[in-house]
């Protein structure tokens, strides 16, 4: 006999005058290999072509459909319901601005992360078209991609504490990001140039370690080492900016 | 209703409309990106295995050159490419490499000493040059001469389009996401922007812009089956087919790739079976050197696709309640290695399917891939029939890829052509002055509005998720690998149907906002005329080229049919109006045998 599922899915849509938000139960009769992907679809092709979601590569390579599964944030193409009780609540994703329904604007969020990072290769050498490409050792280009594997999903924006009790908190994600800069011998930011970025609570000091960001990763990055390797980085370069005479 | 004016209006914002924008903004230029999703969710994105460069740097790629990458490109495409255009795409992909590499994209890397590789099943070893240490490696992809894909892990486009991003970040190139085009604004003659629909709110808007590229990738989501991401509904094409003047290229070249996971359609990397991955049929036999005794499953796709769907028809497939499937077999590649350079197929596995590649086969078979053809352009990407329009990437026949793709050259060509054509926008930029017709704009604003209107009041009618699923499988059922004159009878008769339904829509829900059943509504029949100019267009086509594999017609006919379709849609028209042009001017290789694929040849002069 397969489960009957109840999906208790949360409404609303600010676009639409008398909307007001609440949960509505939808119900599915599960089949074999059912996921959220096929599931969410199939609600909205049969019970309410109003759902809004979010899913693209719906392979777990783009990050779009991360929303909040029985409690947890999660990427919802990857999950299955065979891995969930027959009960299945589902919210957007927290600290994201609502589009509706599951539906949140990471773009507007992840764009402005990324200006306020400057994540992007800082160099004054200009690009010699004729030349060979410059040598890296491929266990340095590996320990980048390793970082680099981040699909600005926003689960760990959705599970982070301190992101959710301020809204300038640029969380686990930007850390990683400027820890892939500060590993990539390509970029020519000194410490200092990244203290000026990440050397507040905005940045790696509002973090307050309870790692709820890596718990949830659905890459698996490692985010509570590159949160240590960050902080313990721009510790010592306040010291350094302090104390000249500091040394590491 | 909002009016935004810019330089350059880039609709897509993948690797190839990015590559675009940065070049104009590099100039000096206002641009804005057009996203249905936040740009770094493009589809780009999911390429996994790599891209085609020539550089030459790993011992088993020595002695690369373009002109080989020429070649190979030339004959994958069943010679159904512009030579000219392939040219400069080799020429040009060495370069536009290292371009990336300097903007931070963390390729693997040449180390030295020696090491094993499986070809086949075949273990066997190869030596580095200390040389080449640290210089851009690559990896054998299929239809290739030499090892020219070059990668980080199996995450090549991902890294890639986030290098790509960050650049445009830093040049300040706007991206507005979660907007659809729903319409060109032009006069027959020029293009002046394009009017758009948020995908947040619902609100229409304007865009008036002095240049306007479509790179808004392929178009795979006509199929039911496709490892396309949902986005990739062919937006682009449409709006260009809608102008009644640009006629789109060769859209009955239609890719399947060898290996869509069962189910769910998922890609796994052509880097599987290039790092030494077999294919095995349901007794556990490995196929492939059987049919193509030369290049085994490292034949180009069209060929691979077609060998398994004839292997399958033999009764040798795998049954499942998916449907037949064959098996890919990487498990003597071992637990380390699918660890570190296949990361994202061990992700999949473990993920859609519940297994550990390292130790279970893999079930898979060939699935819509790619869209050769698209919005047709010059070779410096210029849109025929519209000034002011451009068009690179997937969603372009620019033409180098003929009648089928060679694996990793269609990231090559995204920053390749990114970077050609967005040097012929910035030229463009400098000397064209537009004069703004305001009553043009408000036309074509009126218009679309009014489509929403009449869509969100309509009493009867079908339901566009019914109907889009109907256009589906006729596409399934009667336009996949294996073709014929009746099954495309059938289809365009069909879909011709189907076309009238879609004209014809009940919405069941209210239409608020960024309703997706309006968004879904307001693109259908768009669709369908797409999937109207494939079937047709395969129809007409009476010979076999590439992907285009006709029981009836199973020659290539080089005397007849070395053209590339040109599909126009006038309106009011029941079918699209079908012209042919020779498929290259400057003939480098002549047409002649490929090397695998065992296709009976018509020659030109007979």
């Amino acid at each position: 006999m397969n489960r009957k599922l109840t999906f208790s899915i949360f409404r609303y849509n600010p676009q639409e005058t008398g909307s007001s938000p609440g949960m509505r139960e939808f119900r599915l009769e599960e089949t074999e290999n059912l996921n959220l992907f096929v599931a969410l679809n199939l609600i909205r092709e049969t019970q309410d072509p109003s759902l809004q979601f979010d899913f693209c590569c719906r392979a777990g390579i783009c990050g779009a459909c991360a929303m909040v599964i029985n409690g947890r944030p999660r990427l919802a193409c990857r999950t299955k319901t065979a891995e969930l009780p027959e009960k299945i609540v589902l919210m957007p994703l927290p600290g994201f601005r609502l589009v509706g329904d599951l539906s949140v604007d990471t773009g507007a969020w992840f764009r402005s992360m990324n200006e306020r990072l400057r994540s992007w290769i800082h160099t004054d050498e200009n690009f010699d078209p004729d030349a060979p490409e410059v040598v890296m050792d491929n266990q340095v280009a590996e320990e980048i991609y390793e970082l680099d594997r981040c699909i600005e999903c926003g689960c760990c924006i959705g599970a982070c504490a301190t992101a959710q009790m301020r809204s300038d908190f640029m969380g686990a994600a930007a850390m990683n990001r400027i820890a892939r800069f500060m590993l990539d011998p390509r970029d020519k930011r000194t410490n200092r140039e990244f203290f000026e970025i990440v050397g507040t609570d905005q940045g790696i000091f509002g973090c307050m370690g309870l790692l709820g960001c890596h718990d949830v990763c659905p890459k698996n990055l490692p985010l509570q080492d590159q949160l240590a390797h960050v902080r313990r980085k721009m510790g010592r370069q306040a010291l350094k900016n302090i104390l000249p005479w500091y040394k590491n | 209703m909002r009016i935004i004016y810019t330089d350059l209006l880039c609709i897509g914002a993948g690797l190839a409309g990015e590559r675009v924008a940065i070049e104009a903004a590099r100039a000096g230029f206002e641009t804005i990106c057009l996203s249905l999703v936040p740009a770094r969710r493009s589809h780009s994105s999911a390429a996994q295995g790599g891209m085609q460069a020539a550089l030459g740097n790993c011992i088993k790629g020595d002695g690369d050159c373009p002109d080989v990458h020429f070649q190979d490109t030339v004959k994958g495409s069943d010679w159904g490419c512009d030579q000219e255009v392939a040219r400069i795409f080799a020429d040009n992909a060495p370069l536009a490499i290292r371009q990336m590499d300097h903007w931070g994209v963390p390729w693997n890397r040449v180390v030295p000493g020696r090491s094993c590789y499986y070809k086949g099943g075949e273990k066997l070893e190869k030596e580095e040059s200390e040389d080449k240490s640290g210089l851009i490696t690559a990896r054998d992809f299929g239809g290739t001469a030499k090892w020219r894909a070059c990668y980080c892990s199996d995450g090549t486009g991902h890294a890639m389009l986030y290098t790509m991003d960050s650049v445009a970040v830093q040049h300040g190139v706007q991206v507005h996401d979660r907007t659809e085009a729903l319409s060109l604004i032009h006069d027959g003659e020029r293009c002046h922007g394009a009017v758009v629909r948020c995908l947040k709110t619902g609100e229409l808007r304007a865009y008036i812009s002095r240049a306007t590229l479509i790179a808004s990738g392929g178009f795979g989501r006509i199929y039911r089956a496709s490892t396309n991401a949902v986005i990739n509904e062919g937006g682009g094409q449409i709006i260009a087919l809608d102008t009644g003047v640009v006629p789109l290229g060769n859209m009955e070249a239609v890719q399947f790739h060898p290996t869509g996971i069962v189910p769910t359609d998922i890609l796994v990397t052509e880097g599987c079976r290039g790092d030494g991955g077999t294919l095995l049929d349901a007794n556990l036999e490995r196929f492939m050197p059987h049919y193509e005794p030369e290049k085994a499953e490292l034949a180009s796709r069209d060929v691979v696709s077609r060998r398994m769907q004839e292997h399958m028809a033999k009764g040798l497939g795998v049954k499942s309640p998916y449907g037949d499937h064959l098996w890919l077999d990487i498990r003597h590649l071992g637990r380390e290695h699918i660890a570190a350079k296949l990361r994202e197929v061990n992700e999949i596995c473990k993920n859609f399917l519940g297994i550990d590649p390292a130790e279970s086969l893999i079930p898979v078979r060939p699935t819509q891939h790619y869209s050769m053809g698209g919005v047709r352009t010059d070779k410096d990407g210029a849109v025929y029939g519209l000034k002011g329009l451009f068009s690179a990437g997937e969603a372009a026949c620019w033409d180098m890829h003929g009648f089928n793709r060679l694996g990793g050259n269609s990231l090559a060509e995204t920053v390749v052509a990114g970077m050609l054509v967005g040097r012929r926008v910035a030229g463009f930029l400098q000397e064209e002055d537009m004069k703004v017709d305001t009553a043009l704009v408000r036309g074509e604003l009126k218009k679309q509005q009014e489509r929403i209107d009449i869509l969100r009041s309509s009493t009867s009618g079908e339901a566009p998720f019914e109907v889009r699923n109907r256009m589906q499988d006729i596409l399934m059922d009667y336009v996949g690998i294996f073709r014929n004159e009746k099954d495309l009878h059938l289809a365009v008769e069909k879909l011709q149907q189907v076309l009238l339904s879609a004209e014809n829509l009940k919405l069941s829900s209210r239409g608020a906002g960024a309703c997706p059943e309006l968004s879904l509504g307001l693109r259908l029949s768009g669709m369908v005329r797409l999937a109207l100019c494939v079937a047709f267009g395969a129809l007409e086509r009476r010979e076999s080229r590439g992907s285009h594999a006709r029981d009836d017609y199973p020659a290539r006919n080089d005397r007849d049919w070395l053209v590339r379709t040109l599909a126009f849609w006038p309106g009011g028209r029941a079918l699209p109006r079908l012209e042919y042009e020779p498929a290259t001017k400057v003939v480098e290789i002549p047409p002649g045998e490929r090397g695998y694929g065992g296709c009976e040849v018509i020659s030109a002069e007979s």
